[in-house]
């Protein structure tokens, strides 16, 4: 990226290729058919979410098995507060940005709450703390169906395409518009986090806390700071899902989706931006293509029944298990190491150790589209192995 | 201490390297001991003496070169196993197990050595080397002194009754009376049993006292290999390596 | 007052389960410092087992059996096939490998088995045993209670007793001591999964009966109160497993019985949150913070 825009530097450089991603990848919706575009807007909604989800396990070590749950929050944060936009008659832009500002808002809240009691903790106590989240998310919905609405969930008001693009899109591509723009926002801050002072800090204290500490960085304070900003993030992908679904219900956040972002996290590569895109890709896209397969194939009605949900289940547990084992670094590093021989000179060690600079920080968000090769090469997340320390 | 008449270990170590990654930490260490003797390695902190003893009980994998103990080559053996063979690591810090009573710490020394009543004669003639032991029984480790816990760790490998005994760097952190009484019963312990010792320490003149031989290390080499009394005499090296 | 009694009584026998299942996440921690969040879709699979050995014997002692030795069996092959490896990758590949085996089990257990649920049957009745006029314990639930305390009393006899307890414990505290004195640790961890996975089996086969039935999730409720009671008591504590099983039991039958069946997911929860916030080294722990 150097060679494209050698002037920019550091948070402006994030931004600008923020932006230049984000308006390639809506022009690129005109290249789309509404349920491409459809699928896109699901994709990019759930990059925000997994893209909140990698940051928070490659830069604290930290890991959330609830995600999902806390998409949901963002979600339902939403609903309520554009339908009481719309019961004040608001509607469109106006809406649309107040129930993103409740969603924001609650998601940071309830982010904070989680991350003092499991965040600032060792070891696997935010995975119990965030699965007890997921798992008791239809438990709460039912117990406060007054307000959620129970099973059932809630529906928001249709959000059709605003008169200047009438003639121009049709919904669902409105509707993807809609998603980029926020997950672009989201993204590009949470790139802009990562290559700050303050994502330095995260990485210090995954590799080793008490040094951290000793350093002087204020350990509890930055991994609480990651959940929340991880569970903004994900908060953000759930009220672009409600936009797009206009409803949200808790049968759409189970824990199985919430174990998919951690598929998508893994798979793409752990602390990758790109392999975030990436792996929001895949667990939208891969069970559909199992689903294409099984339907060639001629068989009984149960034992499709039995196959359907579970042959993708099946491999996603697979792909993880594998992917962990054999390639800690994911699709990133399959990237990196294609790139290697033109790679910038390696990095000065880190002021932490080694493990700091070996998971160096994405350059920007350019690589969510990933269409340059500079940036391939930098998201460089090789997760350093225990030998290697 | 002694019922059986145990014969000390032939140690035979043959161009062992060792690297951690980078510049190796030992290059080609050449050491030959003969049953019954005791040998001081000698140096400064970061000349290897640690790393020769862990690679000698299994715990490092070195890059090259070979062990034999009794004649036989155990570089292959897994550290467990080299324990069954009667090689007794004491590793440096007071390494007892914190969260076990002293009795624990020493049935779990004896348990592949001896079974059911010989254990507790085992175990009880540690009791006699190491009266303050006796008394802490129950206690758990963490609960102990310094000196008995390094007391404690000795006892531990002693009641398995080895042929070599690796102990690094006992005197760390101890009053000079309690070293005294540690090199005292590790002397008196190879003089009864024939037990071959190599005794890594900084504290040259305590490991001297009771070393038959003395080998100097200095950035993975070996610098000097003579007997003790021509160590201590030895005003140039003692300058040179040993800092006094 | 007696629908208080027999909660009461209910719950204990409910919490006892909790506990025998938060104590098989005790022993795999305390063996191989990892907090197993496959453990609830093993105990699933030897279930499993168990429910189709007892439909082919018609013996609901062979299926308990049976099951108890494919619990072993699984953890054995947990360990040995993935569970290794995870040491030399990434911090966090424990818990995303036992994630990943979660999905695989479950997808199994739904391609073979279906997503239906099996009813389980129980070897003695499960309707309440009355005391004067009082409903109290059902003779299952008696069975549950004395299975579970008996197998926690075995465990702390062969941990605290024997020879093989003293080298497990050794190898948990300070692996590479132990092995320096010529303990096989490898091949300990190895037990400690057999055993853990066996307990966390047996735990699971008491459970299911009682609720709707066999269902490739029976477990992960399971699970997630186990965990919180494993929190509660202190992961490094088989008696804060004991006493935090039984809390949580009764206090989970009490909700459920005064304000409803739903409400239970969200008081764990809560609990949860509360000990992590206030007392995260759990309430039984000597410990003061599990914060580095």
């Amino acid at each position: 990226m150097n060679r494209i825009a050698p002037a920019l530097t550091g948070t402006r450089r994030t931004i600008v290729f923020g932006a230049v991603l984000t308006v390639l990848a809506i022009a690129g919706t005109f290249g789309l058919d509404p349920y491409r575009n459809f699928q896109l807007a699901t994709i990019v909604a759930y990059f925000c979410a997994v893209a909140g989800l990698t940051l928070l396990v490659g830069l604290t070590g930290q890991l959330s098995l609830g995600h999902a749950a806390l998409m949901a929050v963002g979600g339902y944060a939403y609903a309520l507060t554009a339908n009481l936009a719309t019961d004040w008659g608001l509607d469109g832009v106006p809406r649309f940005l107040l129930g993103m500002l409740g969603a924001l808002v609650v998601s940071t809240v309830h982010g904070l709450l989680l991350g003092l009691a499991g965040a600032r903790l060792q070891g696997p106590y935010l995975a119990g703390v965030t699965l007890a989240i997921a798992i008791a998310l239809p438990a709460v919905t039912a117990q406060f169906s007054g307000v959620l609405g129970g099973d059932q969930g809630l529906q928001i008001a249709y959000e059709g395409v605003p008169e200047i693009f009438s003639r121009l899109i049709v919904v669902e591509q409105w509707h993807a518009w809609v998603s980029i723009l926020i997950a672009g926002v989201v993204v590009t801050a949470l790139a802009a986090v990562r290559r700050s002072a303050l994502g330095l800090k995260m990485r210090a204290v995954r590799d080793d806390e008490t040094a951290a500490r000793l350093s002087g960085v204020p350990a509890a304070r930055v991994k609480v700071i990651a959940f929340t900003l991880s569970s903004v993030a994900a908060g953000a992908g759930g009220a672009a899902l409600c936009f797009v679904t206009q409803s949200i219900s808790p049968g759409a956040y189970t824990l199985a989706f919430s174990l998919l972002l951690v598929v998508a996290a893994v798979v793409g590569g752990l602390g990758s931006i790109g392999g975030a895109a990436l792996g929001a890709a895949l667990i939208v896209l891969l069970p559909w293509l199992v689903g294409t397969v099984t339907d060639a194939f001629e068989m009984s009605a149960d034992l499709e029944q039995r196959l359907s949900g579970n042959l993708g289940l099946l491999v996603f547990g697979g792909l993880l298990i594998v992917v962990m084992l054999a390639r800690p670094g994911g699709l990133a590093s399959i990237g990196l190491r294609r790139g290697r021989g033109r790679t910038a000179p390696p990095r000065s060690p880190s002021p932490f150790g080694p493990a700091a600079s070996a998971a160096a920080p994405t350059d920007s968000p350019a690589d969510e589209a990933d269409t340059d090769r500079t940036g391939v090469k930098e998201v460089a997340v090789h997760v350093p192995t225990e030998r290697e320390r | 201490m002694t019922t059986r008449t145990a014969t000390g270990a032939e140690v035979s170590i043959t161009g062992l390297t060792v690297g951690y990654g980078g510049e190796p930490v030992l290059h080609g260490i050449n050491l030959d001991m003969k049953p019954g003797e005791i040998v001081a390695v000698l140096g400064a902190n970061g000349a290897g003496k640690s790393t020769l003893l862990r690679t000698l009980a299994g715990l490092v994998r070195p890059t090259a070169g070979t062990i034999d103990l009794f004649r036989s080559d155990i570089t292959g053996l897994r550290t467990e196993d080299r324990a069954r063979r009667g090689l007794a690591l004491v590793p440096d810090g007071q390494s007892v197990v914190a969260e076990l009573s002293v009795d624990e710490n020493l049935r779990l020394g004896a348990l592949w050595r001896h079974r059911g009543p010989a254990r507790a004669r085992a175990i009880g003639r540690v009791y006699e080397l190491f009266e303050p032991l006796d008394r802490r029984r129950s206690s758990a480790g963490h609960q102990l002194s310094g000196g008995e816990r390094q007391m404690l760790a000795i006892g531990r490998a002693l009641v398995a009754e080895p042929t070599l005994l690796a102990v690094d760097e006992p005197s760390l952190g101890l009053a000079p009376r309690v070293v005294a009484d540690l090199m005292a019963v590790l002397r008196d312990a190879s003089a009864r049993t024939g037990l071959t010792i190599l005794l890594a320490e900084q504290n040259v003149t305590s490991a001297l006292s009771i070393a038959d031989r003395g080998v100097v290390l200095s950035l993975g080499r070996i610098v000097a290999d003579a007997p003790a009394e021509t160590l201590s005499n030895d005003a140039a090296l003692r300058h040179a390596y040993l800092g006094f | 007052m007696d629908h208080l009694l027999f909660l009461l009584a209910t719950g204990l026998a409910r919490g006892a389960i909790f506990a025998l299942f938060a104590l098989s996440l005790v022993l795999i921690w305390r063996a191989a410092r990892i907090i197993n969040f496959a453990q609830g879709a093993m105990a699933l699979v030897a279930t499993y087992v168990a429910f189709a050995v007892t439909g082919l014997s018609g013996s609901y002692w062979v299926g308990l059996t049976a099951g108890i030795l494919a619990g072993a069996v699984i953890g054995f092959g947990v360990e040995r096939g993935l569970m290794r490896f995870t040491k030399d990758s990434h911090p966090l590949a424990g818990i995303i490998v036992a994630i990943g085996l979660v999905m695989v089990l479950q997808a199994l257990l739904g391609i073979f088995f279906g997503q239906q649920h099996r009813p389980m049957q129980t070897p003695f009745s499960d309707s309440p045993l009355l005391w004067g006029d009082t409903p109290l314990l059902s003779p299952y639930d008696l069975f549950v209670l004395v299975v579970a305390l008996g197998v926690m009393g075995v465990m702390a006899l062969l941990f605290n007793r024997t020879s093989l307890g003293l080298q497990l414990r050794a190898s948990a505290f300070a692996p590479e001591v132990s092995r320096v004195l010529g303990v096989r640790v490898s091949r300990m961890v190895t037990i400690g999964w057999m055993l853990s996975a066996a307990v966390a089996a047996l735990a699971a086969m008491l459970l299911v009966p009682t609720e709707l039935g066999l269902n490739p999730h029976s477990t992960d409720v399971l699970f997630i109160y186990a965990f919180t009671v494993a929190v509660v008591g202190g992961l490094d504590s088989p008696v804060g497993a004991l006493i935090g099983g039984l809390v949580v039991g009764v206090a989970m039958t009490l909700v459920t019985g005064y304000i409803g069946a739903t409400v239970a997911p969200i008081g764990v929860l809560v609990l949860l949150l509360l000990v992590l916030l206030v007392r995260p080294g759990g309430i039984f722990s000597m410990r003061e913070a599990r914060s580095a």
